[in-house]
Formats: structure tokens, sequence, C-alpha cells
């Protein structure tokens, strides 16, 4: 696994997380010996990024706010540059665990992408009423786009393999929602092979999700059209492919 | 219809002609976005000199009153231009994103050299310089 972990790079999109990121970074790099650590500080209004710096990470620092996509695009062209095969992307709040990633690389040894599902046994994670339902949805679609079943689509935790790390250094969604659901539909049809493995989730320290009826149906709505649009894209990988 | 308001639409077409032109001269306007608003002025030149033409036009599409036939090329021509500037503007936003990452990269690239170089003050007071720029 060590030689795994040195092959592997940790990207951590971080917005005005100063009083988690610190102590996330130092846990990766603990938990993960020999791993590359990328903090990707979107546009922060903080100290996010010297905390993080203080703390062991390499710092890429946007000059405005792009949104997890565009952050973690930016972490998979560093992967791309600096040589990394993998790229495992971890929430900067705290809420995912870094022990689960030695159980993500090891599935990406047969497959391109895998996601650290919330609900598949493992911790105590729950969501109720519309926003359920919504994920509940996305997972029922995704999963036969996938051809896999699939119960999180919406999981913050994945790691990507060489093939998809450098499809999505060209073509990661930056739109909203396009990272959870827009990614899986492009390395799905990419012809990519994409498992779930289950993955423990903590408390998250700053806020939990939003139950307000509104937003959930606002929430529902989004989800469909960012997941219609795209399956409805032209497929983009093929010009990597050759 | 009067002579006043004869010469008053020939005039205003003419009048945005000649902005548009004057603009695409001075290089204030590209002539992918000017093309439109050529199309236009020149049309509306045409019928403004000919107002046969209108009711012409009107009658050839069955429409009754000929000033509607003005309203529907005008909103169409409008809403095309609006379409135009709104995939211009996608075309544009993402540009800018792959430049900031582009940027982050780069000055990300150029800390870690200073560093190596065995610059380090400087390394640290440009980190110092991006903690502020993103303060800011």
């Amino acid at each position: 696994m060590p030689t795994t972990f040195g092959r592997t790079l940790i990207v951590m999109p971080a917005l005005n997380e100063h009083a988690s990121v610190g102590s996330v970074v130092a846990e990766v790099l603990s938990t993960l010996p020999g791993v590359g650590c990328l903090v990707v500080d979107d546009g922060s209004t903080d100290t996010t990024g010297d905390v993080a710096r203080a703390a062991g990470a390499t710092v890429a620092t946007l000059p405005f706010n792009l949104g997890v996509g565009g952050a973690m695009r930016l972490g998979f062209k560093y992967a791309l540059r600096y040589g990394y095969d993998n790229v495992v992307q971890i929430d900067s709040d705290g809420q995912h665990d870094p022990r689960n990633v030695p159980a993500l690389l090891e599935a990406l040894a047969g497959a391109d992408l895998v996601i650290g599902a919330r609900f598949a046994g493992k911790g105590n994670y729950s969501v109720r009423g519309p926003r359920r339902w919504t994920m509940w949805m996305l997972a029922a679609i995704l999963s036969r786009v996938a051809k896999t079943r699939l119960t999180d689509t919406t999981s913050g935790l994945k790691a990507s393999g060489p093939r998809a790390v450098r499809l999505f250094a060209e073509h990661y969604p930056a739109e909203y929602l396009g990272d959870t659901i827009e990614a899986l539909v492009m390395a799905a049809r990419a012809g990519y092979t994409i498992r779930q493995v289950p993955a423990s989730m903590r408390v998250r320290s700053g806020g939990t999700p939003s139950h307000h009826p509104i937003k959930a149906a606002l929430y529902l709505g989004r989800a469909i059209v960012a997941l219609t649009f795209a399956l409805a894209r032209p497929p983009a990988a093929k010009a990597i492919e050759s | 219809m009067s002579i006043a308001s004869y010469i008053f639409g020939i005039c205003s077409a003419l009048l945005t002609l000649i902005v548009v032109v004057e603009m695409l001269r001075r290089g204030r306007l590209r002539e992918r976005h000017a093309i439109w608003w050529l199309v236009a002025g020149a049309l509306a030149l045409v019928v403004g000199v000919f107002p046969g033409l209108l009711e012409w036009a009107a009658k050839l599409v069955g429409i009754g009153l000929p000033t509607n036939m003005v309203f529907f090329v005008s909103i169409a021509v409008l809403f095309l231009v609006c379409i135009q500037h709104s995939a211009e503007l996608t075309k544009l936003e993402n540009q800018t994103r792959v430049l900031a990452e582009e940027v982050a990269l780069l000055d990300l690239r150029i800390a870690q050299q200073e560093l190596a170089s065995g610059t380090a003050e400087q390394g640290d007071e440009m980190n110092d310089k991006s903690g502020k720029r993103s303060n800011g």
C-alpha cells in the first residue's frame, strides 16, 4: 500500500475552512504516509491557505471562487503535471475519515472511479425527506448509467484512477452538481468502471445538510436539470482515449 | 403617413447604422457582434425608404397590421442577439476558469522554485502576498 500512497494525490477543495483544514491535513498526512496533499484554496477570504500550508500541505490558490468542480479540475491538472496516478478527493471540513482512503485505493485496482458511499452500511449518516428522495432517484438512474449498483452518488469522497485523472483534468464539469452527477455520467460514458465502497462519515464540523422543503425542492429540480443535460451532452472522452 | 414620420423613420435607421459603422471603424465593436445590428439597421432603412415593401411583406406572411411585422422582426433580431451573447458569455466564463486554474498552478510553481533556489525569504513573502490577495 505505501507504494500506492506515493503515486496518490489527496485533493482537498477548501473555501473558508480555516477552522478545520489544518487538522484534516495533519490527519491525512499521518494516516496516509507518502501521499501528496494538495489543498485548493478556492478564493477563501480567511487564512485557509496559510493554515493548510503550515500543516504541511501544498496549497494552490485560485484567484477567485470557482466552486468544487473548478477546484477539483485544478487538482486533476496538478496530478497530471506532477506525475500522480491517482487522485482522491476529500472534503476539508473533516466529514471524511482519511482511514477510508486505503479501501478506496484498493478498489481502484479494478476500477477507474471509486465512490466512498455514506449509506452503504458503515458509519451513521442519515438524510431525511425530499433530499433523501432526490438522492435515491439519482442513485437509481446513475446506477443504470454506470451499470453498477450505486447508493450514494453525491458523496464528495471519491478516488480516480489514471484514466479518469486524464479525462477529468480536461473535462471535469464545473457547474453546480456537475462534480457529482455529471462527472459520473462522463466517466460511465467513457466506458470507465465505476465502483462503490462503503465509507464512514463523521458529523460535519460546520452546519448540517439542509432540510428546508423549498431548498430541498430546488435541489431536486437542479439535480434533474443537471442529470438531463449530462445525459444529453455528447460524450467528451473520445479524444482522450486515443 | 405624414412626411415628418417618413423622414423620422429614415433618420432613425441612418443614425443606427452610422453608430454601428462608426463603432466598427474605431474597433469598439467586433464584426461578429455587429452583424446583427447592421442587418437590423439596413432593414429599418429599406423599410423606412419604401414603406410599401412592409405592407407587401406583411400581406405575404398574413399579418394584418404591417406594424406588427416590424415588432415581430425586431423581437426576433433582439432574441437572436441575446442568445449569441449568452453563448459568448459561456465561452468567456470557461476561458476565465481555465486561466484561473493555470494562474494558480503557475503561482504554486513559482513559490516552490523560489523556495528550492534558496530564496526562502522571498518565497515566504510571495506566500504572504497570495494570502493577502485572497483576503482582499
